[in-house]
């Protein structure tokens, strides 16, 4: 199959998504943040101009017009850029579209889709490295998308865009240039199914969007020495894919958590919970998570990386899990 | 003055101010006797904007309301057994319980979605404009807010979209503070907002603005009619803000109704408690109105109270009918979160 970049694979779903329905909208950013890969979006502005819009700097005031518009019968994208970003539109994102379907009583429905990059981006300081997931998946509501592939953004794309409900899209600009199978006419990947991105025997690694990348590569190095690491992307939080990775943990009895969210209250200490609640008498050893300290993100290079779920971090959690009896 | 409206027309504009008027007055006691649950606004003393200005949409045009909703509601012809037992949180109400006097809505009606955020909706209104221009449907969304709204942010975000844009929505402001506090020195209007007149907000925008006294039922609707054509033509957004006095049993945080609603107030507040009589003379928007049809012989005085017995006889049965509807079974809170 061929290769394609990670921003390529998600140019192409949007594409394909603008083309086969005159409902969707884009309103926001480029979906590219700061890479240089911007005549992507241009291309896209050439053909679809009349459904793109380039608002002002009011992410409350566009996210709400977002969600006004899909309950009025379009499918926009918005995307936010920087994931810090989403807590300006908090009360349009949280209090409005996603209470919008429950408190009508299923009467009125929210089909937009909530597109940010989260996460350590290299020199983002506090206020740009925001990874709002964790915050998000404790707002019912929302569904919540976290792809990590090629393949991913463009099957998990095309699903938020046809999903009837309000979906946050939250990617990573650490993946753009990322490089994977897609197929031409790679399908639709369903919410709700998590992927194991290599199989492994000896210890389960659930990881999230970029950190599968960096969970893989891991998983390389420790091969080496003959531990086997399974690595599973849940790729969607809301819904969750427990049943895989319950499997996964019977087989393996031992589970490290890597997630860039911070540690309290996080996604890997949503994730860690259920699992205790389930299979803990499957447990070999305690659940480990690797998240950001809980600190505000700092701007000098040595300080960002040392605060974020590094690699020496992972591997040490992986070792202690192994090292139990 | 009266609409310039049949006869008919008119008739049926006094009915609905007073299924207004009588539903409003018959949830303050089931309140009190903890029928229900929460906190809840009352529209009363804004009928005369409300029902001329929603009488001159067309029925598939967009209308987002807030907390304040219930009248807008009625104005439009919800039904007032389903609003009533929405407000009790019972299995008959237009969302099942699950929105109750904050969040009805009536989607047949054009309400899709309300919010108790008070300027939650604006955003969400240009939303459904931008959706009507880019589908080409000629559809209007009228955005129903009160003065207070225009202290939160989403108020000027939106404003500034619909300019940019050129969006075919009506922000309909109801400012219920006339005569409020500094108002007599010259001064903002509240202690929380320095914009005065409101419409220089909007105006900064480049939106057209209009004033209009609320209580007048005629110079509401004249405005409304004439505003929403400019803009269904594709003039863009407007602004009007209708003003209104305050009903006094609004005054505290717990609506109180000091002195019931009946038609014969019109010429004769003698009855009424002297602490809130001068609104019932002088300011009640619903008396005016019955007091206009009267002078211009449009209805008798017998006229108008059979509208109003009939009107009340049709609440009551409706307030009935909304208390013997049952809850909703607990286990439907968990239930049809998502699509």
């Amino acid at each position: 199959m061929r290769e394609v970049a990670y921003y390529e694979a998600k140019f192409e779903a949007l594409h394909e998504i603008m083309a086969a329905d005159d409902r969707v909208h884009l309103i926001g950013g480029t979906f590219l943040s700061l890479s240089p890969r911007r005549h992507l979006y241009q291309e896209l502005a050439r053909k679809y101009s009349d459904r793109m819009m380039s608002p002002p700097i009011s992410e409350l005031g566009f996210c709400g017009l977002a969600t006004g518009a899909a309950m009025a019968g379009l499918r926009p994208i918005v995307d936010i850029s920087t994931g810090s970003f989403i807590f300006e539109a908090w009360p349009q994102v949280c209090n409005e579209a996603a209470n919008a379907f429950y408190m009508s009583a299923g009467q009125t429905r929210v089909p937009v889709v909530f597109h940010l990059f989260h996460g350590l981006r290299g020199g983002g300081g506090a206020q740009h490295s925001a990874s709002p997931q964790a915050m998000l998946w404790n707002n019912p509501g929302l569904e919540i998308v976290l792809p990590s592939s090629p393949r991913d953004v463009k099957g998990l794309l095309k699903s938020a865009v046809a999903s009837d409900n309000p979906t946050v899209f939250v990617d990573h600009v650490q993946l753009l240039e990322v490089r994977g199978e897609v197929a031409e006419s790679e399908p639709p990947i369903p919410f709700g199914v998590a992927e194991i991105k290599r199989q492994g025997r000896d210890v389960t690694v659930v990881a999230t969007s970029y950190m599968v990348q960096r969970c893989l590569q891991v998983a390389d190095k420790l091969a080496e020495e003959g531990i086997e690491v399974e690595v599973v992307d849940p790729r969607t939080l809301v819904p969750f894919d427990t049943a895989t990775l319950l499997s996964s943990i019977e087989k393996t009895r031992r589970v490290v958590i890597v997630d860039e969210t911070h540690q309290s209250c996080g996604v890997a200490a949503e994730i860690a919970a259920r699992i205790a609640e389930t299979s803990f008498d499957k447990l070999k050893a305690p659940i480990r998570r690797v998240s950001t300290l809980d600190v505000p993100v700092p701007y000098s290079p040595p300080l960002e990386e040392y605060i974020g779920p590094r690699e020496d971090r992972i591997i040490e959690a992986i070792r202690a899990v192994l090292a139990a009896r | 003055m009266l609409p310039k409206v049949p006869r008919e027309t008119l008739l049926d504009l006094c009915r609905r101010m007073f299924i207004i008027r009588h539903f409003e007055e018959s949830l303050v006691p089931l309140h009190e006797k903890g029928v229900f649950a929460g906190h809840y606004h009352l529209y009363i003393g804004q009928e005369a904007t409300g029902v001329p200005a929603l009488a001159c949409l067309q029925a598939d045009d967009y209308l987002f309301t807030t907390h304040r909703n219930h009248g807008h509601l009625l104005a439009r012809g919800a039904d007032p057994k389903r609003l009533c037992a929405e407000i009790l949180g019972r299995s008959d109400g237009y969302n099942k319980g699950k929105g109750g006097s904050f969040h009805t809505v009536v989607p047949s009606l054009g309400f899709l979605h309300t919010s108790a955020v008070v300027a939650g909706i604006i955003p969400l209104a240009i939303g459904t404009a931008y959706a009507s221009k880019a589908l080409k449907n000629g559809r209007v969304t009228v955005c129903l807010f009160g003065d207070g709204a225009l202290e939160e942010g989403a108020a000027p975000e939106s404003l500034n979209l619909a300019s940019l844009r050129k969006l075919p929505v009506l922000f309909l402001c109801e400012n219920n503070g006339k005569y409020g506090a500094g108002r007599a020195a010259g001064a903002a209007q509240s202690p929380s907002m320095a914009v005065y007149p409101l419409t220089d907000l909007p105006r900064a925008y480049k939106i057209p603005t209009q004033q209009v006294d609320g209580a007048d039922a005629g110079a509401v609707h004249a405005l409304v009619s004439e505003t929403v054509e400019k803009i269904r033509r594709g003039d863009g957004p407007s602004f009007i803000e209708a003003q209104t006095v305050r009903w006094p049993g609004s005054e505290t945080n717990w609506p109180s109704v000091l002195q019931p609603t009946h038609s014969a107030l019109a010429w004769d507040v003698s009855v009424v408690p002297e602490k809130v009589r001068e609104w019932y003379r002088a300011c009640d928007p619903v008396l005016i109105f019955v007091r206009e049809l009267i002078e211009a012989k449009q209805a008798t005085r017998e006229e108008i109270a059979e509208i109003e017995s009939k009107v009340k006889a049709e609440i009551a049965a409706a307030v009935n009918s909304a208390v013997a509807s049952p809850y909703p079974p607990p286990e439907d809170a968990a239930k049809d979160y998502f699509a």
